[in-house]
């Protein structure tokens, strides 16, 4: 009884980036309880990316459309052969939506969306975000295997540099109650906040549903996603998906940006743990500067679109 | 369609500033403002919305203590047909696996044909739905957005993922699904709707009644070592200058972070 299994998403033959996140911090995990790193995917093409993140062994599971109960049985099969003691899940919609099933299977604790995680006493003891992110909680999670979901961006991916991880197979049980007809992809260009590398973000300051073409604009043009605050979203300006805070997600971008927003403590307390936040607001006085990095007080209607072509004339000389 | 739909109550974190305890053990409770939480209230006017449409019943279940009842008639009307409360000092404590435990034993009470849960509440773990799922060893959908009708023993749901895409699923009935907010409009109570459900009777089940004892804090393989709130931080470095020299310093900073390549 040893080592960390990594539930891996694949897409276009490549790790995502949310497992990569998990394989790496799997691999410390599995440096202090022992063992080897272990990952799980649908198919064996990427062995050779996930012995660059350390993984000695992939499992390939032939499970090629999302199904929570063909993997649910694939990741036990694979628990009940390596006996992990640490279970990761990158923090993706279907790893949280896997997590819990797996969990109940194993009868084991999960801790979710967690942004450090250590090996303590033979214990899982994990850091999360709980009430909107408005405060934190350690927790302890005992019992074999202790399963975490691990928050986008929390975990930086690094590679270890090592040899293609031996395959082998497991026989999923295909048999499910629900099945996968299509996936609907919205505007082209657009990207989640959840794994967003840079969020631009957009208030009440922007006066008008229209105007959030300011915030799509530099979002696009910069290569990041588009956040909203809860105003605009209750107003109807954008969809819920876009909300940063309470009934949005806990985003943790290594950029924020945020234009038009006051700050009302739930948005601050589910963006605050970005990385680097620049916030612009015409009120020098706005919540948003407490936990800006950099603040730009002035008129977002002219610094919005100065800023899309400055963005824009910087990416054209590279 | 039966329908049981598992509502929490919660600190409103749109009212509450959130502050730890002394000993760090818990978060302060004296003046929190509590309500039922949010994304539940969509699964409960989603619920509705589906009996309005084809006949049936909503339950509503909640765990907890006296302030839970009140939950669960705001639920009630709000529309749904009856409520269920769970109240036991052994199940303080719990993790997801343990209130999924309890859930369960109350759905096996009756026979529904559909679960519904918020897509997660206040402790923003999003779980007790796909376990309790997996207790009852039926089919489960998270993040769900749109419910319809395929089949009689089939919906075809919509499910939010990554990317602003939207997966659509053929899910076969009993089965749970998670909500995800904006799903619908929850429809608005007022005080006259809860006063018309204040006589009706919410049955209280126990441990005992529910044959669980294996949930709690004993049981509990996720423990919480201590809370803590984040600082603020010291607050921004202010830029100053025209339009250009403010987006000029700001792309600066951005090729400095890395986010122009």
């Amino acid at each position: 009884m040893a080592g960390v299994l990594v539930f891996c998403e694949v897409k276009d033959g490549k790790i995502k980036k949310a497992s990569r996140e998990a394989l790496s911090i799997g691999r410390k995990l599995a440096e202090s309880a022992g063992g080897d790193l272990v990952a799980i995917a649908n198919d064996k093409s990427v062995a050779e990316e996930a012995g660059r993140y350390g993984a000695k062994k992939l499992f390939a599971a032939g499970v090629t459309q999302y199904s929570t109960e063909a993997w649910t049985s694939a990741i036990k099969q694979a628990c009940d052969e390596v006996k992990p003691v640490v279970l990761l899940f990158g923090g993706t919609s279907n790893g949280r939506d896997l997590a819990p099933r797996v969990a109940a299977r194993l009868d084991a604790g999960v801790a979710s969306d967690v942004d450090q995680l250590s090996w303590n006493d033979g214990k899982l003891r994990a850091r999360r975000p709980v009430y909107s992110g408005k405060a934190f909680a350690t927790v302890d999670v005992t019992g074999t295997p202790a399963i975490a979901t691990t928050r986008p961006n929390a975990f930086p991916a690094e590679e270890a540099g090592g040899a293609a991880a031996e395959v082998a197979d497991v026989n999923a049980s295909m048999d499910s109650k629900a099945k996968l007809l299509e996936t609907k992809a919205p505007e082209a260009g657009e990207l989640t906040i959840a794994e967003a590398d840079i969020i631009v973000s957009g208030g009440r300051g922007l006066k008008e549903a229209q105007n959030f073409s300011l915030i799509k604009d530099l979002a696009h043009a910069i290569g990041g996603a588009v956040g909203a605050s809860r105003a605009t979203v209750d107003a109807g300006w954008i969809d819920h998906q876009h909300q940063v805070g309470q009934t949005g997600r806990v985003v943790s971008p290594n950029l924020y940006i945020a234009a038009g927003i006051s700050g009302a403590i739930q948005h601050l307390a589910g963006m605050s743990s970005s990385k680097h936040i620049i916030a612009i607001n015409k009120d020098p006085e706005a919540p948003i500067f407490r936990v800006a990095d950099l603040g730009v007080v002035g008129d977002l209607f002219t610094v919005l679109p100065a800023l899309t072509e400055e963005v824009k004339k910087a990416k054209a000389h590279h | 369609m039966e329908i049981l739909v598992c509502v929490k109550r919660v600190p409103d974190s749109a009212e509450n500033e959130i502050s730890v305890s002394s000993d760090g053990r818990d978060i302060k409770r004296e003046d929190l403002v509590y309500s039922v939480n949010e994304w539940d209230n969509y699964a409960v006017e989603e619920a509705i919305q589906i009996v309005e449409r084809e006949g049936g019943n909503v339950t509503v279940v909640s765990i907890g203590d006296a302030g839970a009842e009140e939950i669960v008639r705001r639920e009630m009307a709000m529309g749904a047909n009856q409520g269920v409360l769970i109240t036991d000092p052994a199940f303080e404590g719990s993790d997801g696996l343990g209130t999924a435990k309890v859930l369960k034993a109350a759905a096996n009470r009756a026979k529904y044909d559909l679960i519904l849960t918020g897509a997660q509440a206040d402790d923003g773990a999003g779980q007790v739905g796909g376990m309790l799922a997996a207790l009852l060893d039926w089919p489960y959908a998270s993040l769900v957005n749109r419910i319809e009708r395929k089949d009689d023993a089939t919906l075809r749901i919509g499910r939010e993922i990554e990317g602003g895409n939207q997966e659509i699923n053929d899910i076969d009935t009993p089965c749970v699904l998670s909500i995800q907010t904006g799903i619908n409009e929850p429809r608005y109570v007022g005080i006259r709707g809860i006063r018309k459900v204040a006589s009706l009777e919410v049955p209280v089940l126990d441990s005992a009644a529910l044959g669980v004892n294996d949930a709690g804090a004993a049981a509990a393989k996720v423990r919480r070592v201590d809370y803590f709130v984040p600082e603020l931080g010291a607050g921004a470095e202010m830029l100053e200058g025209s339009t250009e020299e403010l987006a000029d310093k700001v792309v600066g900073l951005l090729k400095a972070k890395g986010a122009i390549k």
